[in-house]
């Protein structure tokens, strides 16, 4: 298992001259998974686009097996055994299983004639899931599967086509524990099988798990490679940003004083949702939120925001009872919600930073009865709130948020909260796709507001995160409430457990 | 390897050639429909100088107000991604029935002073009504605006048909109006036509309505991420239904304004102007996507597509292939959109 599949040398790659890979050398054995991390615009993208023939490279060899490759397109980079996972599923949602497998080379009745052979492909077909472990029938629509299985039906794709790399880009950012779990088992199959593996990912424990050998990137540069076992995550956090990080959380004093409750939830229930769901959240505090994907905490923030409907119980900020399905008026009892879409619905990604700063907040900055608003105050406006928690972008008036960082769009989003000075903030994975210094100034930013008298329901998928910044942890699975742990007894694995236990 | 970086690094995003780069600035100005405009009017004026004549520019300008008028109406229905075909069948059946309620005929207030304002504020209603219908059928019934109005505008203009005769021995059209509402069409102060007047003050209003207001705001919001601006505390719903009110209020506006020009209440009026009413709104850089138009832009848009229309009059061609080269026209104008949205998305 020694022999090198593929061979990168002396790598580079510039846009509008300005060098965004410099001299990458990367080596991958048969059957062996490799690791890349780097924080964003590190360069990993780039590289892994140049492999699966998105872009071309400057300079440099890619060897595959010995022969120097050059694929100039992802057709080609596929004809020679290089498939490409993107981190958003290039699959046909309302096309079958099988149509996705074998879209772009369905087995034909009467040789070259236009004609599918469709019981051809079933086999065919069925054998490819067998391979991944995908049990659904192969007619199924692709909408129909939940995202870890559509990954899957993506690695039979790719195993169809006789893939001899399968490059994964974040391939987990969408998945359950168990569905990762799951991915992890394929991926130890697939190497296992002779194929190798390329796995990008900003979870830094998932790569020491699972890969053999990683490589840093640091502005387009190899910073750090070798074996997995010289790596630990405080070195590859140091690599990657540069300079020691000593806390991956900063600290934050605890708010002294009687304890009062912001926000009281009793017994709220919404059939198939969430079931029987209560809690206090205090001001001054940061309760955290976990459990597997599916297990209700993105939808029990939704409905504490007034965006879906609920049956039963009650809801109270600072007690008053919070009328359903009324965002604006839990906007107007303070209340915020970052949304765990970012692109989707946290931004107007054509607009510039400070129409999407200010667009919460523009009925209490209008005056008169026309809801009359001052364009240059607007702005003054969202410029403060940009400044104070470091928005990277020279100016907000004129630049289009899709221009920018996920880690600066991320602050954006926050931002528009910020300028309502909200008292409960409810924060639906704040750092997923954002880089290790982002995530850090997230926290920052989060501390502050609960430093303030703040109250902060924090909902992550990361457990090393809420153990970090959390006050209590709240464990959530199949809707409802699995139990309660407070700072000093939280453990992963109690925590994974309760969140597991069925 | 070097030509083929070359080639996929534009594709990409990299380095441009010059002539790219010109025709992206040319995509991207403001100013494109303008200068097309006066290139059009300079190219025309060698083979009929009577375009630049007083009484054709005035015939231009006059045709110009109400067809602003309703197209600034669908420009708010285009700004929340939605549209609204049935402007024109609004305008139709608004002229009917406020002809109805005026003419000297045998109308419902027939010499009575009110009549005109009556009859004025019927056809608001009517805009408004039809208006809130459409809003409310497609945000209520989640369906797509493009049916709903589609089939609102089958059946006002079919409505509009048989409300006509109904009312009049000749079925055509109703004649007979005040002279009070046809001051609307021809009087003015101080050479300033009351049409001019009142389409200057919408304009002005809805400028400052899309600027400076919240509502103008939450317009744009919603076109842009109707998903985001709810989570922002955007009454979304409302929002939609405000913008179709709106443009069935503007088509009704603008039948006024062709009403009276007409001195006829008919339930053909507008019916050929869908297209260009539509038109000069998408001419005038309103982005079918959504969350994007102004004023000024409808304005251009209007201003380019009535010369081409009065220029291939002046050269004679018949109404066919008049219709055929605004048709062409309007396409190029999508599809210059399309190209916008998509170089705009890549930056």
């Amino acid at each position: 298992m020694s022999d090198l599949l593929l061979k990168v040398s002396g790598l580079n790659k510039s846009f509008f001259g300005v060098p965004v890979l410099r001299d990458v050398g990367l080596e991958l054995h048969r059957g062996a998974v490799l690791g890349l991390v780097g924080e964003n615009g590190s360069g990993k993208s780039t590289t892994m686009n140049i492999l699966g023939g998105v872009l071309a490279k400057d300079s440099g060899r890619v060897e595959l097996d010995g022969e120097e490759v050059a694929p100039t397109n992802s057709r080609d980079a596929l004809a020679l055994g290089i498939a490409f996972i993107h981190q958003e599923l290039s699959l046909f949602p309302n096309l079958s299983v099988e149509e996705n497998i074998f879209l772009d080379h369905f087995p034909r009745k009467f040789a070259r004639l236009p004609f599918v052979d469709r019981r051809t492909l079933r086999d065919r077909a069925q054998k490819a899931i067998e391979l991944v472990d995908l049990r659904v029938s192969p007619v199924t629509p692709v909408m129909r599967l939940p995202q870890g299985e559509r990954q899957l039906v993506e690695i039979a794709k790719a195993l169809s086509r006789q893939a001899r790399l399968i490059i994964f880009d974040e391939p987990t950012t969408s998945l359950t524990a168990r569905e990762t779990e799951r991915l992890f088992t394929i991926i130890g199959r697939l190497r296992a099988q002779g194929i190798s593996i390329i796995y990008i990912s900003h979870i830094l424990g998932d790569v020491l798990r699972l890969c053999d050998e990683i490589a840093v990137l640091r502005d387009g540069q190899v910073v750090g490679a070798g074996p997995r076992d010289d790596f630990t995550i405080e070195r590859l956090v140091t690599l990657m940003v540069g300079r020691t990080i000593d806390r991956l959380f900063p600290e934050r004093n605890p708010v002294s004083g009687p304890q009062r409750t912001a926000l009281s939830v009793r017994g709220v229930s919404q059939p198939g949702i969430v079931k029987d769901i209560s809690f206090d959240l205090s001001l001054g505090e940061v309760l955290g939120v976990s459990g597997l994907m599916g297990s209700g905490r993105s939808e029990l923030a939704r409905i504490l925001f007034g965006l879906d409907p609920y049956s039963e119980g009650e809801i109270r900020v600072q007690d008053a009872k919070l009328p359903p399905l009324a965002p604006r008026a839990a906007m107007d009892r303070g209340m915020a919600f970052l949304t765990e879409d970012r692109r989707g619905e946290g931004l107007m990604m054509e607009a510039s930073i400070s129409d999407n700063i200010v667009l919460p907040s523009l009925v209490e900055q209008s005056s008169g009865f026309l809801r009359w608003l001052n364009p240059s105050e607007l702005t003054k406006a969202a410029r403060d709130v940009a400044e104070r928690i470091r928005v990277n972008a020279k100016a907000v008036d004129r630049t289009a948020v899709r221009t920018l960082s996920g880690g600066n769009q991320q602050k954006v989003v926050i931002a528009k909260w910020l300028l309502r000075a909200p008292s409960i903030f409810i924060l639906d994975e704040p750092t997923r796709g954002i880089d290790v210094g982002a995530k850090y100034e997230v926290y920052k930013i989060i501390n502050e507001m609960v430093g303030a008298g703040a109250a902060v329901l924090f909902i992550s998928s990361e457990i090393e995160e809420l153990i970090g910044m959390a006050d209590r942890i709240m464990v959530m699975g199949r809707g409802e409430v699995r139990g309660f742990f407070s700072r000093g007894s939280f453990d992963r694995e109690t925590l994974m457990g309760a969140a597991l236990w069925e | 390897m070097s030509e083929t970086g070359g080639v996929l690094s534009t594709v990409s995003g990299g380095t441009r050639s010059r002539p790219m780069n010109v025709v992206r600035w040319l995509l991207l100005s403001d100013y494109l429909v303008l200068a097309l405009t006066a290139l059009y009017v300079a190219a025309l004026w060698f083979f009929v100088p009577e375009i630049l004549s007083p009484t054709n520019l005035r015939d231009v300008f006059l045709q110009i107000l109400p067809l602003f008028v309703a197209a600034m109406g669908l420009m708010m229905v285009l700004m929340v991604a939605q549209i609204d075909l049935s402007a024109t069948s609004i305008m139709a059946m608004g002229c009917v029935v406020g002809a109805s309620i005026m003419t000297d005929q045998g109308g419902y207030l027939a010499e009575h002073a009110s009549a005109p304002v009556v009859a004025i504020l019927a056809m608001v209603a009517i805009g408004l009504l039809i208006g809130v219908l459409n809003g409310v059928c497609t945000i209520v019934f989640d369906m797509p605006s493009f049916l709903v109005t589609l089939t609102t505008m089958m059946f006002f203009s079919g409505a509009a048909v048989w409300y006509t005769a109904a009312h009049t021995s000749s079925g055509s059209s109703i004649g007979g109006l005040p002279p009070a509402f046809i001051e609307i069409g021809y009087g003015g102060v101080a050479g300033i036509p009351y049409a001019a007047i009142i389409t200057v003050a919408l304009a002005i209003v809805v400028h400052l309505v899309l600027t400076r207001t919240v509502f103008g705001r939450w317009v744009r919001a919603v076109g842009l991420n109707p998903r985001a601006a709810a989570i922002s505390g955007v009454p979304v719903r409302a929002v939609v239904v405000g913008c179709f009110a709106l443009s069935g209020l503007f088509s009704a506006l603008a039948a006024i304004i062709y009403t009276a020009r007409l001195e006829a209440g008919t339930p053909i009026l507008g019916q050929r102007i869908l297209l260009d009413v539509i038109g000069a709104a998408v001419i005038g850089g309103v982005s079918l996507f959504g969350g994007k138009g102004t004023v000024i832009g409808v304005l251009v848009g209007v201003l380019f597509l009535s010369v081409v229309d009065n220029g291939l009059q002046l050269l004679g061609l018949s109404l066919s292939s008049v219709y055929a080269i605004k048709g062409g026209v309007i396409l190029v104008a999508a599809v210059t959109d399309a190209i916008r949205h998509n170089l705009m998305a890549r930056g």
